[in-house]
């Protein structure tokens, strides 16, 4: 095993130089990870929207669950989808298990709770400030449903980067519904996580520099989004 | 100016509100005609800002009822105006659409109703970054946009600086010279002797007096009234 200080050397020049095998598991992982965000804004902002305005009994008790679920641990979601997506599952014959799709699917399941739950509060603060003023308009809680969304942009794209934040460090569905194929379903956390175990430090270390790069850089763009919007948009 | 029906005069009867055991209305009865504006004034939870809300329909009576005498455009002014994130002009238009107004029509609304506050030059701007007497004007342009044959408004000036209060009484008096019912709720005598054709008093849930303005601040009948215009505390 290498000395950490060489290892460091030799990742900055894996990530310096754009490896081929690096930059084809960095792009997997973007493309999962953002599909599955794509999926998760199209199915937990109408939810979380529709929470908020919405009064039905059983209301809290789906909100509940929400909030539970978004601590649902990965490799939990990662055997859930596994079941369905077997051989011998009820999706099986669909043949997604091991492929970029069964990844796609296991993070959205992942987190469109999280992107739901946090859509709801965000959006029930604003329908409080706004109910009154858009009831009188003439608007019904689910006309009000848009509204909502378009003034609370700023606020829910901060939520999708928490949604994409949270997918692409998570390994443990991945690595199950994936199965860490090299050149086919390997991503940066299961890649850091069988190089780790196999001893190949250099390559562990330039993708988890890669991984805490796009997550700085997700964090940083988030904040100054929130800032510039501010200022912009009071 | 509207070529309708006029919704008045608006005829409330009996009307009673509950909310959390407390009783903040109790057989109300009074009738609204067309004219100068009716300024609703009493004491501090008197159940002011609770009437305009059954009138304009955002709460309903617990008894009795509100009976307009056709379908009735009407547009609320609340204490604090709210704004949606988005410019000036998309605010108005936002409104124009909810009450069903065609996109072509909306552009010229817009701008008429800027002109009548004196703020066409913020169609632009990001209406949640204005202070908040020009917010409270553009909440009166929007308003004005929607042509209302009443318009209520709820303690409009109440959080508001003097030049900026004078700003939204001249632009109420304006739009009730062209018109418009003006239905308002005020704590502040001076304001309601400024701008009331009729004064609608209450107190404690209940119509303490109803009569033209020159008559309720000269002569009042009631003793809660008399009692009001002395400045005597009322509980």
């Amino acid at each position: 095993m290498p000395g950490l200080s060489e290892a460091f050397g030799l990742a900055l020049g894996l990530v310096l130089a754009g490896d081929a095998a690096l930059t084809r598991i960095v792009a997997l992982s973007l493309r999962v990870s953002l599909t599955a965000v794509l999926v998760a804004a199209a199915l937990g902002l109408p939810l979380g929207a529709l929470l908020a305005v919405a009064r039905f009994p059983g209301r809290q008790t789906v909100i509940v669950a929400l909030n539970a679920l978004m601590g649902l641990p990965p490799v939990v979601a990662g055997l859930l989808i596994y079941l369905l997506l077997s051989r011998s599952g009820p999706l099986g014959s669909w043949g997604l298990l091991f492929t970029p799709t069964a990844m796609v699917v296991a993070q959205a399941v992942l987190i469109t709770p999280i992107v739901a739950a946090l859509a709801r509060q965000v959006l029930e603060s604003m329908w409080e400030d706004y109910a009154e003023q858009l009831r009188s308009l003439g608007s019904s809680a689910l006309r009000a449903v848009p509204t909502l969304l378009w003034d609370g942009r700023i606020a829910l794209l901060t939520v999708l980067l928490a949604g994409f934040g949270r997918a692409s460090a998570e390994v443990g569905a991945v690595m199950i519904v994936g199965g860490n194929i090299e050149g086919f379903t390997r991503v940066m956390t299961t890649a850091i996580a069988l190089e780790t175990s196999k001893g190949d430090l250099p390559l562990a270390l330039a993708l988890g520099m890669v991984l805490m790069a796009i997550v700085l850089t997700v964090n940083a763009a988030a904040q100054l989004l929130r800032e510039w919007a501010a200022r912009r948009l009071g | 100016m509207h070529g309708l029906p006029s919704p008045l005069p608006l005829s409330v009867q009996g009307l009673g509100f509950t909310a959390g055991g407390v009783r903040v209305l109790d057989g109300v009865t009074f009738a609204l005609r067309d004219g100068p504006p009716c300024l609703v004034v009493g004491p501090n939870g008197s159940g002011k800002s609770t009437l305009l809300r059954l009138l304009h329909g955002l709460l309903r009576p617990t008894e009795g009822a509100v009976r307009w005498s056709a379908p009735a455009r009407q547009a609320m002014l609340f204490q604090r105006p709210v704004m949606l994130r988005r410019s000036v002009g998309d605010n108005l238009a936002h409104a124009l659409s909810l009450a069903g107004i065609g996109r072509d029509e909306r552009p010229a609304r817009i701008a008429a109703a800027l002109d009548a506050v004196g703020l066409p030059h913020l169609h632009d701007r990001p209406a949640r970054r204005l202070s908040g007497g020009e917010q409270q004007r553009v909440a009166l342009a929007r308003a004005i946009a929607l042509h209302p044959a009443i318009l209520f408004l709820d303690e409009p000036s109440a959080s508001l600086d003097p030049a900026a209060t004078r700003a939204v009484e001249e632009i109420v008096a304006g739009i009730a010279a062209r018109g418009t019912k003006v239905v308002m709720t005020t704590h502040d005598l001076h304001q309601a002797r400024r701008l009331a054709g009729e004064v609608l008093m209450l107190h404690r849930g209940r119509v303490a007096e109803h009569a033209p303005a020159a008559e309720f601040f000269t002569c009042p009948r009631s003793p809660e009234a008399q009692a009001f215009l002395r400045g005597d505390i009322l509980e």
